[in-house]
């Protein structure tokens, strides 16, 4: 599995894809998470859009010390969307070029080419969550500097707990991308399916259980979605300090509930995957 | 004749309703090049899929190097390269060939090796689809010899090239032959079989119709005489070879006989007052022979 796992690494590090996906994550961090908070703080005595909100919270969101929620926010949603993209690109383009084929007439176990796969899409994962901090670490710091704040950066453990987390949706989302892409053989249907349901259906089906249909409420829960949302809530009930929570992160379920249902999920996701390749003929 | 590579038993492959490869048996020895010959849809490409472990038969069994297809140790032997070269477009011909060291466990040392071999070191860092697809054929050539396999498997390598491509592969492969190493060739192509191969396999709708040497597939050699009068000639013709070596067909005579002969039945209808209208050595083509036994003549396809 090391020589499946150092291949998948070459041609991950290699792809273009795979830097404009971290791009894009890490640009829509930094203008969710601090370009658009800072901006509206600095111009908050004359721009009218803001008023009702507290000044002092909205800047409270771009400070090391809500490092942690500001950094997650995203990744229920749309930083989970393009980790579904990564999985599927992974998985389902080896069908559409034919690669599979090539790489299991090797000399690897059809299971070892899989789990090296598996092993560098989570270690991918958790280089997206990584740099992701590491940016707004960076950010939040300078702000704080500017606005003569103290660098109060959470402690080690939090800091753990929170990129323990995020690897964890990152990686939930990741593995149903790459699943995808395995059961559909190909990349365009994964991505449109995965980003409808990241994207659309799981707000849909939380909007409804949430005020129409609250006898939906028990099936709410078990939405990978509402897990990955409740995770993040847990870290920072309420949104934290800035009072503010990102779209997706949700009150759903306990956070303990949301990391047992999440890992259950990427098992769920890996098992489903090794079958499929295990069994399936390569045309 | 030494030791069997490759070896299949009734080895048939259904899809649904159709059967794609039906109870196949066949054997490749150790240092030949094997050719396995039948027309497109024949259930060569299934065949040797089965053989790299990439589809699963669904009756009979198979062993390469005495192993499970697609198993570690049988596929540490073996190199593939099944219908067209599969890589990755974004990368270089060379980090493509990265890729294939990593997941086959050589160092990348001997990637600079292969492209030597197949012509393509001077283009290893351009991408790979601005390769040609002669550049691409080789380039899975250099992929399937990164092992440094005791067997290839080569699924119509020639396909698609130019005259001169097609001259660069054979040669090649020829040369991989004598260098050692086990080809299984599947084609299409009659004269590239007649031309590289020790031994062939006739695949048609699925069933292997005929397995032998080049040579005996042929048939003997044998010539062909056009003569007057035919019975006076028949008589001569008959004295010289024999009773049972003479064939009357469409106003030709039909010689079981070394072609070598040609001048001592010249010879042997002149002195008889025959006269000799046409005098020709008589060699079946493989392609004769394989659409005899694949029927298809009749249709004229």
């Amino acid at each position: 599995m090391i020589a499946s796992f150092k291949a998948e690494l070459l041609k991950l590090r290699k792809r273009p894809a795979t830097w404009i996906l971290l791009g894009v994550v890490l640009g829509l961090t930094q203008l969710f998470g601090y370009i658009l908070p800072y901006s509206s703080w600095a111009t908050s005595d004359q721009n009218f859009q803001t008023q009702g909100l507290d000044p002092q919270a909205v800047l409270a969101g771009t400070l090391p010390g809500e490092l942690v929620p500001t950094s997650l926010g995203g990744f229920p949603v749309f930083a989970g969307a393009l980790a579904l993209i990564l999985g599927a690109l992974a998985t389902g383009s080896e069908y559409g070029w034919g690669t599979m084929q090539t790489a299991l007439t090797q000399r690897p176990t059809r299971l070892a080419v899989y789990g090296g796969k598996a092993a560098a899409l989570a270690a991918s994962s958790l280089a997206i969550v990584i740099a992701t901090f590491a940016l707004n670490a960076v950010v939040a710091g300078v702000l704080a500097t500017v606005e003569s704040r103290a660098l109060d950066y959470p402690s080690a453990a939090e800091l753990a707990r929170g990129i323990g987390s995020g690897w964890l949706i990152m990686g939930m989302w990741c593995g149903l991308g790459a699943l995808l892409g395995f059961a559909f053989r190909g990349v365009a249907l994964p991505v449109g399916l995965g980003v409808v349901w990241v994207l659309g259906v799981e707000g849909l089906v939380s909007a409804v259980a949430g005020s129409l249909l609250t006898s939906l409420q028990p099936l709410r829960d078990l939405l990978p979605g509402v897990n990955a949302g409740s995770l993040v809530w847990s870290l920072a009930p309420g949104g934290g300090s800035s009072g503010e929570t990102a779209p997706g992160v949700i009150d759903a379920v306990t956070g303990g509930r949301a990391t047992l249902t999440l890992t259950l999920y990427v098992a769920a996701f890996l098992a489903a995957g090794a079958v499929l390749v295990r069994r399936r003929d390569v045309t | 004749m030494g030791e069997q590579l490759v070896e299949t038993n009734g080895l048939s492959k259904t899809y649904g309703t159709v059967t794609a490869v039906d109870r196949v048996s066949l054997s490749v020895w150790r240092g030949e090049v094997y050719g396995f010959l039948g027309p497109n849809g024949a259930g060569k490409t299934t065949t040797l899929r089965m053989l790299a472990g990439l589809v699963r038969p669904t009756a009979g069994s198979a062993s390469v190097h005495g192993d499970q297809p697609g198993s570690p140790r049988a596929l540490a032997r073996t190199g593939v390269l099944i219908e067209a070269p599969r890589f990755y477009p974004y990368l270089s011909g060379r980090d493509n060939l990265r890729v294939v060291a990593r997941y086959a466990g050589v160092p990348d040392q001997q990637v600079e090796g292969v492209l030597e071999t197949v012509d393509l070191a001077a283009r290893g860092k351009d991408r790979y689809t601005g390769y040609s697809l002669g550049m691409k054929q080789r380039l899975g050539v250099a992929a399937a010899l990164l092992k440094d396999p005791e067997l290839l498997i080569l699924d119509e390598p020639t396909n698609g090239l130019d005259p001169a491509g097609m001259r660069d592969m054979r040669a090649l492969i020829r040369d991989l032959g004598e260098r050692g190493h086990t080809v299984l060739l599947s084609s299409h192509l009659l004269g590239e079989v007649q031309q590289l191969c020790d031994r062939v396999g006739v695949i048609s709708r699925g069933r292997l119709l005929a397995e032998s040497t080049v040579d005996d597939l042929l048939g003997q050699a044998g010539l062909l005489v056009r003569a007057e009068p035919m019975q006076k000639a028949h008589e001569v013709l008959e004295h010289l070879v024999g009773d049972g070596n003479v064939a009357a067909a469409d106003g030709t005579f039909r010689l079981r006989t070394e072609p070598s002969k040609a001048g001592r039945v010249s010879r042997a209808l002149a002195d008889a007052g025959v006269t000799l209208t046409e005098l020709r050595p008589l060699e079946r083509t493989l392609e004769e022979v394989f659409l005899e036994m694949t029927g298809t003549e009749r249709t004229g396809q």
